[in-house]
């Protein structure tokens, strides 16, 4: 049994008791405000109708995703989110409880993902059990309190009544966020903290404007009845287009930088595969260190890249080793490297990462010091050989005075006693 | 499979309508009399606002302009810009909903005030600032009153409730189309006249394609103003107005990302291209032209806009393979052995097996691999004839033959541009696509031969070899310098 499947295993339970639940209490006692319940189920199936397949991205390297491109259904979560903390509809107030609302979320969410699982591009486990814990949770902060009559009471229908629409929105960004980091570390051995971090960081993209939408469309339809949800649904699909036309962008860049790093290979200046292993293994090693987000993509990038000044060589390297050169040709090629990547239109930071590679580790920064280890190890261990990994290990120990940083050694020792670079594809995915 | 190109009305066109002026350095006479005309019909509309008597909803158009101008701030401040997210500047008119909503709000007057200070505080793109600043903000408070014209025209006060008043959907729609609409053709008609006075243009050209461009986002801002106005009189007051604009922001910064990314993907392509002129620096520039050719050979055959990007590719990219070759060989003097020269023609398959993964290249991946077969069935490396080879491959391989004759080698001269073309059409049918052959003809008469590219240097070659050393007879002037040595001179 793996370490985490306990929480991930605990996450999808406490989802489908919930879930079914609320389909009992549903069919139980019937369906308050059907019209309401019809029109936000229809927001939804649409919403999900209009998901965006993030298709496994096969043979590209594991680069991470976009911050913040994360949510595949944007419309979806923010006509679930706002029918969870719907008040009133045009001005009336509404009776609709927890469990109603996690049953007309789950139908319609399931309704409107059913193409895409015959396209065999259906969305996670993770994703849904997600969606419906965040949806559950607003709504349990906010329909017992408005059915109560308290929010009302206390806070009026004024510009209070916003505001505290918006607090609990921040609380339900923060309970998904936790929930995200939390399935992440359950499935990927990632220390909490960067997951956490990265996952907030995220809200600020799609996550913040889909907050922004379902509080709106909360208010819209108190305001104004259920006709404010459609004409509030085309900003946020422009959103969600502009969304996929990036994401789109980005993965064809991904893969040209993929083809560039390939090049050394082609060119049989490096192994098959070095490129890539080197890259998800710094990333991983880097993850492990606590680098977030935006760090982790230069450092996959510059891993990537980090050959690139072999070709410029008239002779090949034996085997591609670089790590296994007298210094001054080692920086001699990290500079013709560098010379390259910064041409590519990559952030300036890839190409000071891939110029400084070579660098004693007190001189380097720390994505740097991270390439420069793992590279090393990449090319002592030349591949798969279990042995040879041990003999790699202790030699780049041996390095430490002055080649490689001890925390990254160790560092890396430990992602490798982890079963290596496992589980950094997952990251990009999920 | 990914498309780069855009398909949808582009944003940054209807953002660049803003400014109108684009490139424009000098502001003619013209141009100065068409914006001292738009700024006097500016402060006529303002003006009844600020008469005495006149009853404006201060606090709503106070609120609605600092809303406005502290939008419009971020991408003029550089520091703020960084602090949100990117340094991406956003062009104007991201914000139009707030101005459409104060069209819905506001009495004309009124609603063309809001627009005022937020256009002339905005990032302005190129100097002249002043002149660029005042036509804005004459363009948008004009648009701004004449939106407000058309919504209050059609009973929009009443449309939008009040208070506990709910509002009135679906007839809301009608004013707020009706404001949308008026103000997308009234940027569109002033936004055409700066176009003709400033940049020179034919009426009809200045205008022509801007309002379709311009109508689906307006629409989009539309929807967007009308749900502000409609939160704005609600009972949850103007901050529930503001989580409209939330979504709208992170559209336009999206798409100012799209548009930087974009731009770094065209310069990894580039990259990969120089990647192999730090192996074989005779080739320079030759991929350039290349892709010239072939969009000048594929757009005479008719071919479809997102075909032409795609060639361009193909002829880019189309050495990319020589990256597999050992530089030793590549950069050899001498004549090859055969065993050298059989290394050299696997460049066709290293490359297809490098761009294998980039999937918007589509048929140029083909075009890759098979752009040295020939006609009669001797080229490599598949021995394919005739139809057999694919189109682009074939429009490829005539652009590279054209290419490495009219361009000067290391120890020749090049070849004038009609030597060439004969040679190429002495070799039709047999080494080239006839078709291919003839659609070049066509363009150069139609267009001309003018590299782009400073580069003049190629490998030797002849329409025998495409752009592959000949066997024997090759005799370089100079030898390659010890290579690395000064990768700053490769730049």
């Amino acid at each position: 049994m793996r370490p985490g499947s306990v929480t991930v295993g605990a996450v999808h339970g406490a989802a489908l008791l919930l879930s079914l639940t609320g389909f009992a209490s549903t069919l139980w006692y019937g369906v308050d405000e059907p019209g309401n319940a019809l029109a936000f189920g229809t927001l939804i199936v649409l919403g999900e109708l209009a998901r965006w397949g993030a298709a496994p991205g096969v043979g590209a390297p594991p680069v991470r995703e976009a911050p913040g491109g994360r949510e595949p259904a944007p419309l979806a979560a923010a006509g679930a989110l706002a029918y969870a903390l719907l008040g009133a509809s045009a001005g009336t107030a509404t009776t609709h409880g927890v469990l109603q609302i996690v049953a007309v979320v789950v139908a319609a969410g399931l309704a409107g993902i059913v193409p895409h699982i015959a396209r065999g591009r259906g969305p996670g486990p993770d994703h849904l059990a997600r969606r419906v814990l965040t949806v559950g949770f607003a709504a349990l902060c906010f329909q017992p309190l408005y059915n109560s009559g308290a929010v009302v009471e206390h806070l009026g229908q004024g510009p209070a009544y916003a505001l505290f629409l918006v607090l609990l929105l921040a609380l339900t960004a923060l309970c998904d966020a936790v929930l995200a980091a939390l399935v992440l570390r359950a499935r990927t051995g990632f220390p909490y903290g960067p997951l956490l971090r990265d996952e907030l960081s995220a809200l600020l993209g799609i996550g913040s404007a889909v907050g922004a939408t379902g509080t709106v469309m909360a208010l819209g339809v108190a305001a104004a009845g259920l006709w404010a949800l459609p004409v509030l649904a085309v900003p946020l699909l422009l959103t969600q287009v502009s969304f996929r036309r990036y994401a789109a962008v980005r993965t064809v860049n991904r893969q040209t930088i993929a083809s560039l790093a390939r090049a050394t290979e082609i060119a049989g200046c490096t192994p098959p595969g070095h490129a890539r292993r080197v890259a998800a293994l710094s990333a991983a090693v880097g993850r492990e260190l606590g680098l977030s987000g935006a760090e982790l993509a230069v450092l996959e990038h510059a891993a990537l890249m980090h050959d690139i000044g072999q070709l410029s060589l008239v002779d090949p390297v034996a085997g591609g080793a670089t790590a296994l050169l007298p210094t001054e040709e080692q920086r001699r090629i990290a500079l013709l490297g560098g010379e390259v990547v910064r041409r590519t239109g990559v952030p300036e930071a890839v190409a000071v990462v891939v110029e400084r590679q070579a660098d004693p580790y007190r001189e380097q920064p720390l994505p740097a010091r991270i390439v420069r280890t793992v590279n090393a190890y990449d090319d002592l261990a030349g591949g798969e050989k279990a042995g040879a990994a041990l003999d790699a290990l202790e030699r780049l120990r041996l390095g430490t005075a002055r080649d490689h940083h001890p925390d990254v050694v160790e560092c890396l020792a430990r992602v490798l006693a982890r079963g290596g670079a496992a589980g950094v594809t997952s990251v990009a995915t999920g | 499979m990914v498309r780069i190109r855009s398909t949808m009305p582009s944003r940054a066109v209807q953002l660049a309508s803003v400014t109108g002026m684009m490139g424009v350095k000098v502001i003619p006479r013209a141009a100065r009399v068409y914006i001292g005309c738009a700024l006097l019909g500016a402060g006529a509309s303002v003006l009844p606002a600020l008469r005495p008597g006149a009853a404006t909803p201060w606090a709503t158009v106070a609120l609605l302009t600092a809303l406005y101008a502290l939008c419009e701030l971020p991408a003029r401040c550089r520091l703020l810009g960084r602090a949100l997210g990117g340094s991406v500047p956003m062009g104007t008119g991201s914000f139009f909903p707030v101005l459409l909503a104060a069209a819905l709000l506001l009495p004309p007057a009124a609603a063309a005030l809001t627009a005022v200070p937020g256009s002339l505080l905005a990032r302005v793109e190129e100097p002249p600032a002043a002149p660029r600043r005042a036509w804005r903000a004459a363009a948008t408070a004009l648009a701004t009153w004449a939106a407000a014209q058309a919504a209050g025209a059609l009973d929009c006060a009443r449309a939008l409730g009040h208070g506990h008043d709910a509002p009135d959907f679906p007839y809301a729609l009608l004013p707020a189309g009706a404001a949308a609409l008026t103000f997308c053709l009234a940027l569109t008609a002033l936004d055409g006249g700066i176009r003709a006075t400033a940049g020179g243009l034919p009426p009809r050209a200045a205008w022509r394609g801007l309002l379709g461009r311009a109508l689906a986002p307006h629409a989009v801002h539309g929807l967007a103003g009308l749900m502000m106005a409609v939160l704005w009189r609600s009972t949850y007051g103007p901050v529930s107005a503001l989580f409209v604009l939330l979504p709208m922001y992170i559209s336009c910064w999206v798409f100012a990302q799209y548009h930087r990314e974009r731009a770094a993907h065209q310069a990894t392509i580039r990259a990969l291209v120089q990647a192999v002129d730090i192996k074989d620096r005779y080739t320079r520039g030759h991929s350039e032209r290349v892709g010239h050719a072939s969009v000048l050979i594929a757009r005479e055959l008719g071919m479809a806009e997102d075909r032409l990007d795609v060639v361009r590719f193909a002829g880019i990219l189309h050495d990319v393979g020589k990256l597999g070759v050992p530089t030793r060989v590549l950069r050899k003097d001498g004549p090859l052995t055969p065993e050298e020269r059989r290394v050299i023609e696997l460049h066709p398959e290293y490359g297809h097996e490098m761009v294998r993964g980039i999937g918007f290249l589509g048929e140029a991946r083909a075009a890759i691999l098979h752009h040295h077969e020939r006609m009669d069935g001797s080229g490599y490396p598949y021995g394919l004839h005739g139809d057999e080879i694919p189109e682009f491959a074939r429009v490829v391989a005539v652009a590279d033959a054209f290419d490495a004759m009219t361009s000067t080698r290391s120890y020749s001269r090049a070849r004038p541009v009609p030597t060439a073309v004969a040679e190429l059409e002495r070799c039709a049918g047999s080494q080239f696509d006839a078709r291919m052959v003839a659609a070049l003809v066509r363009a150069l008469d139609r267009h001309g031969w003018q590299p782009a590219v400073t580069a003049d240097e190629t490998t030797p070659a002849g329409p025998t070899g495409g752009n592959v050393p000949p066997p024997r007879g090759a005799h370089a002037a100079r030898r390659p310098e010890a290579p690395g040595t000064r990768p700053r001179e490769r730049a």
